[in-house]
């Protein structure tokens, strides 16, 4: 049955994945995007991180993605680009390459480091070990707001920049007839 | 019918990770690379909520809740900047953003 969900999950990450990169209109990327991001979900869910699950969505499909959307329609750029010149010689057959070469890379280092992998924390709270419930937002909040308390605090303070900074980009500069 | 492994976890990750470096290296339209970028980040959090669980370690889990606020105030900051970039103008691509070529 986890193989199923496995297979999937994995299948409709991959087809959007491809979808994105794939696609001729922005607005076909996007929704191929949500549709990565609901496996991902899926994979969250199968591996008992049923918070992070929830802010996936809400966060990722809910937020982001509306707001690419609504930039693709603000710029009005909502229409297919031509996607079959090559702007520079060679560039898609060197990107396929790179890639390939990263896969591989990627997939020696993870194969030959499981036997590096050292288990050193308390522990997590999963079904097999009893837990139910809320244990996993429970365990997660001590976690956020204990340990990382002080990485919270600052994200807040990046969320402030980040808006600040957004405002005074998107600004018309005052005295500037536009 | 055999669970499968966090080694399976990671190798999807990593072929999501591929996919999305690829699609920053083609793709010409600055949206476009943005949600590559995103295929990214989210192949990333992939493998850390994989591992939290082969760890057995809640940290894997904490490290994406951050990632996930990272990414939502880059995307924010992305796009007022295309915004800016792209308001006098009627394309969209990369190669108009030139300002800087010496």
């Amino acid at each position: 049955m986890e193989l199923v969900v496995f297979v999937l999950a994995s299948a409709m990450m991959l087809v959007g994945a491809l979808g994105v990169v794939t696609r001729s209109n922005p607005v076909h990327a996007a929704l191929s995007l949500v549709l990565t991001l609901f496996g991902v979900a899926v994979h969250f869910v199968a591996l008992e991180a049923y918070f992070l699950a929830a802010v996936q969505i809400i966060v990722y499909a809910g937020a982001i993605v509306v707001l690419f959307l609504f930039v693709i329609m603000l710029l009005g750029v909502d229409k297919a680009e031509n996607l079959g010149t090559e702007p520079l010689i060679a560039q898609r057959w060197l990107a396929g390459v790179a890639g390939l070469g990263l896969l591989g890379l990627l997939v020696v280092a993870v194969s030959r480091g499981a036997d590096a992998l050292i288990t050193r924390a308390e522990g997590l709270d999963t079904a097999a070990n009893g837990a139910t419930g809320d244990a996993n937002i429970q365990q997660l909040a001590r976690s956020v707001f204990g340990d990382y308390v002080v990485a919270f605090e600052l994200t807040s303070v990046l969320l402030v920049v980040a808006v600040v900074g957004t405002v005074l980009l998107a600004r018309r500069r005052a005295g500037v007839e536009a | 019918m055999p669970e499968p492994t966090t080694l399976s976890y990671l190798i999807v990750a990593a072929l999501l990770f591929v996919i999305g470096t690829v699609g920053v290296m083609v793709r010409r339209n600055p949206l476009v690379m943005f949600m590559c970028i995103e295929l990214m980040l989210n192949a990333v959090n992939l493998s850390f909520v994989a591992l939290a669980r082969e760890l057995t370690d809640i940290d894997g889990q904490t490290i994406v809740f951050f990632v996930l606020v990272v990414a939502a105030a880059e995307v924010v900051v992305g796009l007022g900047i295309i915004v800016a970039i792209m308001r006098n103008r009627s394309s969209l691509t990369a190669d108009d953003m030139a300002e800087l070529k010496g």
